[in-house]
């Protein structure tokens, strides 16, 4: 497996890169853009004398690039600096909501992603039967819906019909564990529905795309059984792009998860996010769009890196 | 015109549907004032009042007639995603062909460029700037606009690096032409059906994005009447099981599972005249 380290450092080093250049977009993007930070909080009201002790009080008469670097070390040391709305830490607003966020996140993937697999094979297997054309047709029409029509006929069917559970995902620290999970089936289900239709749509078409090909036939014409050929001639195969369509659509649920917090009121980081654009609190702007970037990156790296190792030809590049 | 009518024909219940809807929706988009039966943000009666023959939908969150709302809203939300789409578009594509047909560090450069740009993203970068500029209408098309045209711009390159390769573009290289007549006479023909099916995907795309951009409040700001903010304001309804938050967004599902099938259609179509 020698092979393998200089090449998961590479990509990871092309990680870092990107990370590095996303954080000074970020830092630069915010700063420089009109706007004025301390305009925005003190209001139209505000006299010049105060606007400057504001500005000097937040280091913003500093020149950008002096700040950035402090920044940076401020955040390797883990100090994100305060919220501009109530003036608390940032670390300590985000610390419990991104917990949420990765438990919801989490959870929907625990659901989806087996699902999708199972599916998405039984679909190939009886291609064209009833079962494959229902599917087909749904998740095709599941993809191009919004999230939020998702969540709000989820309510209405589970809130407002049934009243199985509650339409607000209130989570408070402290809740037993089946209160947690009461609230956490809608946004959970909403998710899961959301990145079902493009994962298992993807694996249909892997293994059918694998299926169509020669050494399948040969094995067919060998007399191997269906499913021994689905498992140990399809899958090995499809099993590389499978891994990079599901670790693609988890970096997308990490985003997605943003829209379905704000449905359900859930308290997670992609609320916090919302929130504190509208408010223009850009510390915590800043950094809860740091974290969903790193969350975004780190994925897209381990479906490279599976991708690769699961796959001869590329672990050899000629 | 024939040819249209004997397509349309042989064309699958699936894209018929599709065509209708987006017919029915760009129709009523453009006639807007002559449907709509009271003014945009005209407030008729009370909040949240069931449907009946005076409002065929009920009326909103602040008495506003749902119906003549939705009509409103569709020439908004599409008028907006049109316009960012083609922006996206031009902008993605022109440099998209540009960069395959040139090559060199142009390529290397803006190929860099969007690479940094996709790995991040969309929604949370779009919400960082709008969180600066702030939000209005044409700051909304322009962000969007230029997120999503490298998107736009990777499709294009990699069509164009397919088709820049053949005999026929090095021979008019030999000829002496210009790159511009390579990208527009030589490249942009033999690209034009997959930029097609992609400006409908694309539309589709970005139209979601604004309608959940407007949904969380940051996209198209009331009173204008928007299908995605529509959603959001209408909200609460939901908890007296008033089910109006619904027909926006069922209007916002239909009209993007519409344009799906049709390029779907669009797409199988071009692919059996190839083959």
């Amino acid at each position: 497996m020698d092979f393998l380290l200089p090449l998961i450092l590479k990509r990871t080093g092309f990680a870092f890169l990107t990370l590095f250049t996303i954080s000074l977009l970020i830092f630069v993007g915010l700063e420089a853009l009109p706007g004025d930070t301390a305009q925005a909080i003190l209001g139209q009201g505000a006299t010049e004398e105060n606007l400057a002790a504001l500005r000097k009080e937040m280091k913003l008469d500093l020149p950008v690039h002096t700040r950035y670097v402090s920044w940076l070390k401020d955040i390797s040391h883990g100090d994100l600096g305060n919220s501009l709305s109530n003036g608390r830490p940032v670390s300590e607003m985000i610390g419990w909501r991104f917990q949420n966020t990765l438990l919801l996140a989490f959870s929907a993937a625990m659901v989806s992603i087996p699902l999708a697999i199972i599916l998405g094979l039984v679909c190939a297997l009886y291609q064209n039967s009833w079962l494959d054309r229902i599917l087909s047709t749904s998740t095709l029409s599941a993809i191009s819906f919004p999230e939020f029509f998702v969540a709000y006929i989820l309510i209405l069917v589970f809130v407002v019909q049934f009243e199985m559970f509650p339409s607000v995902a209130l989570l408070k620290p402290g809740m037993g564990m089946m209160e947690i999970v009461n609230v956490l089936v809608l946004p959970c289900l909403t998710l899961t529905l959301v990145v079902l239709a493009h994962m298992m749509r993807m694996t249909r078409a892997t293994i059918i795309g694998v299926l169509s090909s020669p050494y399948i036939e040969m094995a067919q014409l060998k007399g191997v059984r269906k499913h021994k050929i689905i498992l140990y001639h399809a899958l090995p195969n499809a099993l590389g792009p499978i891994i990079n369509v599901v670790v693609m659509d988890l970096a997308w649920l990490v985003v997605g998860v943003v829209v379905v917090e704000v449905v359900f009121v859930y308290p997670g980081l992609g609320q916090l996010l919302v929130d504190s654009v509208s408010k223009r609190d850009i510390p915590v702007v800043q950094t809860s769009g740091l974290i969903f970037a790193c969350t975004y990156i780190f994925l897209n790296l381990t479906a490279d890196v599976l991708s690769i190792i699961s796959n001869p030809r590329l672990r050899h590049p000629k | 015109m024939k040819n249209m009518i004997k397509l349309l024909k042989t064309s699958p219940v699936s894209a018929r549907f599709g065509l209708i809807v987006i017919t029915l929706s760009l129709v009523v988009a453009l006639l807007a004032p002559i449907l709509a039966p009271y003014g945009q943000s005209e407030i008729v009666s009370d909040v949240w009042l069931s449907p009946s023959y005076d409002y065929p939908l009920g009326t909103d969150q602040l008495g506003r007639d749902m119906l003549t709302r939705l009509i409103y809203g569709a020439r908004n939300s599409i008028f907006i995603a049109f316009t960012t789409t083609m922006i996206a578009f031009g902008l993605g594509a022109i440099l998209g062909l540009i960069a395959a047909t040139t090559g060199g560090w142009l390529d290397i450069l803006l190929s860099r460029i969007v690479d940094i740009f996709m790995a991040f993203p969309t929604l949370i970068l779009a919400l960082m700037i709008l969180s600066v500029l702030g939000t209005s209408i044409p700051v909304l098309i322009v962000v969007v606009a230029l997120l999503d045209s490298t998107r736009v711009f990777r499709l294009a390159r990699a069509l164009a690096m397919d088709i820049a390769i053949m005999e026929f573009v090095d021979a008019a290289r030999l000829r002496g032409e210009k790159t511009l007549y390579i990208v527009w006479r030589e490249i942009l023909p033999n690209a034009l059906p997959a930029l097609i099916a992609e400006f409908g995907l694309r539309f589709c795309f970005i139209f979601l994005f604004i309608s959940s951009l407007s949904f969380l409040g940051l996209g198209i700001q009331p009173p204008t009447a928007d299908w995605g903010s529509m959603v959001r304001e209408n909200s609460g309804a939901m908890n007296f099981g008033i089910l109006c938050p619904l027909y926006p967004a069922a209007t916002i599902a239909l009209l993007t599972v519409s344009i799906n099938l049709v390029v779907d259609w669009f797409l199988h179509r071009s692919a059996q005249i190839r083959a």
